[in-house]
């Protein structure tokens, strides 16, 4: 039993798919925020298993994922603060009821 | 190549990751949904581990599981209305979403496997890495890096100050 870069690429391809299923199909804001972490997740897989099987003497796809969890990080922040102000002025988080952005 | 009893693990921890990203995104306490990413980026450490990437799986565990899940149980807490399981937690593309991420992945896995086929991939001869990389890993931030390093800790700051502005009452 062998397991290869295409492993886990296939794993890395198979997380963003569940990422992306749950941001299209959830209501619940946070729980959009959760699947768009999973699909962080994925990418950062992609990163470091490519460093490790491609260029194991450089590190440089380690260095990406280091950036990609910082973004990840500012992103959630401010994302659950826009999630709670909306709850503040709409005691509601379910975004299909949020349409005071449309014209 | 991983062998042995490393690809034993990468199975487990792959049907762990699987299974639990699953129960993120269709349970229907949402709850219950943010516990199970805490263990669907546990599992996520432990590849980094077989991937020999130690510091990134300390920075996984200590940023997402300490911090962020700590945050998205917070917002739950503070907005969902947990006890009312009547609320309905997908809208009504459940289907076609479900149709469009079967596609996507299909696509994905046939194209990194053709790839791979044809050695489109330029795989290193050796991957094995002699001791903690970690000391490389800091070099690398810190010569190489030094201005996408400044520039996201800058952008760290401006999420930090964004989040309280947007956060705040206002009088």
């Amino acid at each position: 039993m062998q397991v290869g870069l295409v492993h886990f690429l296939s794993l890395a391809a198979i997380l963003f798919g569940i990422g992306l299923y749950g941001v299209l199909t959830r209501r619940n804001a946070i729980g959009i925020l959760m699947c768009i972490e999973l699909m962080f997740n994925a990418v950062n897989i992609n990163f470091i298993t490519f460093a490790k099987f491609i260029t194991p003497e450089k590190l440089t796809g380690q260095v990406f994922a280091v950036f990609v969890i910082v973004i990840a990080a500012a992103e959630a922040t401010v994302g659950l603060a826009i999630v709670i102000l909306i709850y503040r002025n709409f005691k509601d988080v379910f975004i299909d009821r949020m349409n005071i952005m449309k014209w | 190549m991983l062998e042995g009893s490393t690809a034993i693990a990468f199975y487990i921890i792959a049907f762990v990751v699987i299974l639990s990203a699953i129960a993120v995104v269709t349970l229907k306490n949402i709850f219950h949904a943010a516990l199970f990413l805490v263990l669907t980026l546990f599992a996520v450490a432990a590849l980094y581990i077989l991937l020999s990437a130690e510091f990134l799986a300390a920075v996984q565990v200590l940023i997402y599981v300490g911090a962020i899940s700590i945050l998205m149980i917070f917002a739950v807490m503070l907005t969902a209305q947990l006890t009312n399981y009547n609320i309905k937690q997908t809208n009504e593309q459940s289907l076609p979403a479900l149709l469009i991420s079967i596609c996507f992945v299909a696509v994905t896995i046939f194209a990194i496997a053709t790839n791979h086929k044809l050695g489109g991939f330029p795989l290193a001869e050796s991957t094995e890495v002699a001791g903690s990389n970690t000391a490389h890993l800091g070099q690398l931030l810190m010569r190489d890096f030094i201005l996408p390093f400044e520039v996201v800790s800058v952008l760290l700051l401006a999420a930090l100050i964004g989040a309280i502005v947007i956060a705040k009452r206002d009088k």
